[in-house]
């Protein structure tokens, strides 16, 4: 018997499976040696989630601290480097509570679907050469089809709860997931179109270009869209502390609250490691056979400091004019990109399909005039509707009988 | 162009990142403190203190507590009155100050300090041994003599009771001088206001005036 | 099958993150808009009028800085004008200056806090905030040096001020009027003209001038409404008769011009305290008045300054005796929030919220 996973395998493609695999093979029965090995890059997944989360919420904090002008977290450990772990033991020594009419088991379901989509989406996602834990030919597919996941975690939230905020958040959320999903889905064809590929493993290799360059606009379309998806201001009417207090998770304590947190910063991090896979090169870079995974985290440490920058820096949006940004704007942007890029690749490519590094050159510079000329002719197709109208100092006061003729 | 703003606030927020923060972190920093600071731990010197009770009765919230007996040691030489209650419920206290600011012989001051707690609302009555033994940084707050005198209570320099009074009223400490206490010429570098050397340590009781300074404070004080 | 929808009756508040304080709006909603409000205050009803009625002139001070506690200057302003009116005394000059400048210097911490809850309530994360408390924290310690407190200051007293400022105070002061500009601009480059803001606050929520007029709102809220009624122009107290500036107006009343004609005002206040810096000359900063005061029985005065939220008042009565027989306080947050009806419906939850931190009430001057 051969202690080698067989090359047709689907499972031969993922580094990490193989590795395990091939080391506990020997010992045990082939269907035992699947299974340890699936147990195996499960648990690394979820600690790497959790791990992820927990680095991710101190870095915001801190950063959200230097962005406001003060010092952030930094009693507990070195810089407040344990400050998570401080509130997760916080977290889980609260009461655990459930509303009294609360639909109890949708009520107690409700964190596990939440985070499950966030863990799930990583398992695609590379994180070196080889290194992506399942290596699924049709990655983005499955990233969409996971994350729309949490669209329904939010409206049992809400539901569940048996509390008005709640419910307002939740069907705010609902609302806003599923108008972004289209931007977003029609941003990403043009990444596939490109790419040739739907598989994340593919795209990066697509990359010679970065994506970056290639599809300006649909990364602006896909950063504005998954922040939104994700909560975070200026899109965040789900959660919006200064009306709905905190919106769909209102009720949640204790250990549910904890694990909500978990998801929603989880999908960040998943959102970061998603955008730097497609747009940014993912693990590639200079002797990306051995740093890769240096590479890719200095990528999505990019990317999560400009959400977080953004997030420090921007007022929310109202739910109307939320909906009006995805289907008056950024709809009409990722339709434009979609176009560009399609006449693009018909008539760059060669006999086989396949575009050159120089194509990709083409296309960025075509692509980059078309997200300048969109997004400007888009501005100034709004801007009469936000223009500030200066008010007047007057020289001196009105006289008091001008109160007589308003009056 | 339209988000050309929100572009320049990402610009102003990027700014303040880079920026050293303006917060301090608390117990190993402290922001400056000014001398007239309004804190806690009444200074209060039972060397220049009548019971009059003038604080007791000007204060907003009726905190502090007064009962004195007459004196037997020397009623005549102008000891009138000894204190023997003066509890000051600090838990209730407001520090506005209107006791310093009604306390005629400049015998009330506000503390300095802001730093003091308890585990029951009954722990937090000063009486009078807290008040005999707190630390004298008397703050600068309606006292214009020591004000002038550049005297800034957070350097640490504790005053004595014959340093803190106005000049005019140095009936007072000459009396109480030769009375009951010698005045401790201890710390060279004491900042003394007025002329120190004048009148200190001299046993003369002087009754007329008594009455003469009884009628400065009260213009004084008005 | 028809959809059947209902509204949603909401209580929001007392204990809610934006409501300024324990404020209770009870809101019906069909969806997102708001069917109806009903405003419910008194939660911090702590019985002022009534706890002046036991207390001397002087010890009233120290009510007052616990009605408005983010502009306690001015409300002892209110007060110790209103005592003055009742006394029929004049301040000595140096401490018409010296109120004047505090008082000014209250409002731009006033109406920073106003904007950063402002900003707040558009659900930034704090940034704007935090930059305008970094401000206000120097005038606070401004505060300090003068008076030995930051927030409830109880600085000044009936026939002036309690003590002349410290040597120190003036080069800080000047200090801070170099600092604050580049401090203020970066607030104002954040916010301003952000589009984000615009959108939500042009046009939201539109107080027409009549409205504004018949329900005796005051304050910024009437001026960005368009009528430029400004206590320090109409009836100058103080020593505002001696200094030069302008009162700004808008013209729509909505959210925005209400958040653009606090930011403008700052930048008058800052005239003003420039101007008195320069005018102010050495003397006396408190009339001899004795310690516990006495009106002639029957007297009766209404003494009345604009304050940063709007006019504020003190009716005093005497019967003669040392402390006051009524004394009536006008708060301006209590009054503009009586618009909050014509403001809110037919709006959305989220500028619901947005225009109550444009009124910018405050629940200690509302509730008294």
């Amino acid at each position: 018997m051969s202690c080698h996973l067989a090359e047709g395998n689907i499972l031969h493609d993922t580094l990490m499976y193989r590795v395990v695999y091939d080391f506990v093979c020997p010992v045990l029965p082939a269907w035992l040696s699947y299974l340890v090995a699936g147990l195996a890059i499960m648990i690394i997944l979820v600690n790497m989630v959790l791990l992820g989360a927990a680095v991710f919420v101190w870095a915001e904090r801190r950063l959200l601290g230097r962005f406001h002008n003060r010092i952030g977290p930094n009693r507990w450990g070195p810089f407040g480097l344990l400050q998570p772990i401080a509130d997760l033991i916080k977290l889980l020594t609260k009461e655990d509570l459930t509303p009294a009419n609360a639909d109890r088991i949708t009520f107690f379901a409700v964190p596990i679907v939440m985070v499950m989509p966030v863990i799930l989406v990583l398992a695609v996602v590379p994180f070196a050469k080889d290194t992506a834990l399942a290596n699924l030919n049709v990655g983005v597919l499955y990233i969409l089809a996971v994350t729309s996941l949490t669209s329904v975690a939010i409206f049992m939230a809400g539901w569940s709860s048996n509390n008005r905020y709640a419910m307002f958040g939740a069907i705010r959320g609902v609302a806003v997931l599923i108008s972004y999903e289209v931007p977003v889905v029609l941003c990403l064809l043009g990444v596939v179109m490109v790419a040739g590929s739907m598989s994340l493993s593919g795209i990066v290799a697509a990359q010679t270009v970065p994506f970056l360059l290639v599809q300006p606009l649909a990364l602006f379309v896909f950063l504005a869209g998954t922040s939104a998806e994700l909560n975070r201001t200026p899109f965040d009417v789900a959660e919006a502390e200064s009306e709905l207090v905190a919106g769909f998770h209102i009720e949640y304590s204790g250990v549910k609250f904890a694990l909500i947190q978990t998801a929603e910063i989880g999908g960040v991090l998943t959102a970061c490691a998603v955008t730097a896979t497609l747009f940014l090169g993912g693990w590639s870079g200079p002797a990306a056979s051995y740093l890769g995974w240096l590479w890719f985290g200095i990528k999505v440490a990019i990317i999560a400091f400009i959400f977080v920058w953004v997030r420090a820096t921007f007022p929310r949006l109202r739910i109307d004019q939320l909906m009006a940004l995805a289907w008056k704007f950024l709809l009409p942007l990722s339709m434009i990109n979609l176009l560009a890029t399609t006449l693009e690749v018909y008539f760059l490519r060669s006999d086989q399909g396949v575009l050159s590094t120089n194509d990709l050159w083409i296309m960025s510079g075509i692509n980059l005039v078309v997200a300048v000329t969109s997004i400007a002719l888009f501005g100034i197709l709004i801007r009469d509707k936000v223009r500030p109208s200066k008010p007047t100092i007057p020289a001196g006061a009105v006289a008091p009988a001008a109160l007589g003729e308003v009056s | 162009m339209y988000g050309l703003a929100m572009a320049k606030g990402m610009l102003v927020t990027l700014k303040n990142f880079a920026k050293k923060p303006f917060t301090v972190q608390y117990p190993e920093e402290r922001v400056k403190q000014h001398p007239r600071f309004r804190g806690e731990e009444f200074v209060w010197y039972e060397e220049r203190c009548t019971g009059c009770a003038s604080c007791a009765k000007f204060c907003p919230l009726g905190i502090i507590k007064i009962v004195t007996s007459p004196s037997e040691t020397a009623p005549l030489q102008g000891d009138k009155y000894r204190l023997e209650v003066f509890d000051i419920d600090i838990s209730r206290c407001m520090f506005c100050g209107l006791c310093v600011e009604a306390c005629p012989y400049d015998a009330l001051f506000m503390g300095s300090g802001f730093e003091q707690s308890a585990y029951s609302r009954k722990g937090r009555v000063i009486d009078i041994d807290q008040l005999r033994q707190a630390e004298k940084l008397p703050s600068t707050y309606f006292r214009p003599q020591l004000e002038s005198a550049s005297y800034k209570p957070q350097e640490g320099q504790p005053l004595d009771w014959v340093d803190v009074g106005r000049e005019s009223w140095r009936w007072h400490e000459r009396e109480k001088a030769g009375m009951r206490l010698q005045p401790s010429d201890a710390s060279p570098e004491a900042i003394s206001i007025g002329s120190p050397d004048e009148g200190r340590g001299v046993v003369e009781p002087v009754n007329e005036e008594i009455e003469e300074a009884g009628t400065v404070s009260a213009e004084e004080t008005t | 099958m028809p959809i059947r929808t209902e509204p949603m009756t909401i209580n929001l508040g007392p204990q809610h993150p934006s409501t300024h304080g324990v404020f209770r709006l009870r809101v019906t909603f069909d969806g997102e808009e708001i069917l109806e409000v009903e405003p419910i205050f008194g939660y911090l009803h702590r019985g002022t009028e009534k706890l002046a009625e036991e207390r001397n002139y002087v010890q009233i001070v120290t009510l007052t800085d616990r009605l408005d506690y983010v502009s306690s200057m001015i409300n002892n302003q209110a007060y110790c004008i209103g005592v003055e009116k009742l006394l029929g005394v004049e301040v000595p000059l140096r401490g018409q200056y010296l109120r004047t400048i505090t008082a000014e210097l209250q409002r731009i911490a006033s109406h920073l806090m106003g904007i950063g809850f402002f900003m707040q309530d558009l659900g930034t994360l704090g940034t704007p905030l935090m930059y305008c408390f970094r401000t206000r924290e120097r005038i606070l310690d401004l505060f300090e040096m003068l008076c030995g407190a930051r927030v409830t200051v109880s600085y000044m007293r009936p026939g002036g001020v309690f003590a002349d400022a410290p040597e120190d105070f003036w080069p800080a002061l000047a200090r801070f009027m170099e600092d604050w500009e580049t401090e203020f601009g970066e607030i104002e480059q954040l916010i301003l003209e952000n589009e984000i803001v615009l959108m939500r606050c042009r046009g939201v929520s539109p107080l027409p001038l009549e409205t504004a007029i018949n329900c005796s709102v005051s304050g910024p809220v009437l001026r960005a409404s368009g009528l430029a009624w400004d206590w320090r122009k109409m009836d100058p107290y103080d020593a505002y008769d001696k200094v030069e500036f302008d009162v700004p107006t808008a013209t729509n009343g909505d959210n925005y011009d209400r958040f653009w004609v606090r930011i403008q005002e700052i930048h008058q206040s800052a005239r003003i305290i420039r101007q008195c810096v320069e005018q102010i000359e050495p003397g006396e900063v408190r009339l001899k008045l004795p310690l516990v005061l006495r009106a002639e029985p029957g007297a009766e005065a209404y003494g009345r300054v604009e304050a940063s939220k709007g006019e504020l008042a003190f009716y005093l009565v005497s019967d003669g005796g040392i402390s006051p027989y009524r004394c009536k306080i006008r708060s301006p947050s209590q009054i503009n929030l009586t618009v909050t009806e014509h403001l809110l419906v037919g709006w959305k939850l989220a500028d619901m919220i947005v225009t109550l931190g444009s009124l910018d009430i405050n629940m200690g001057e509302v509730d008294r």
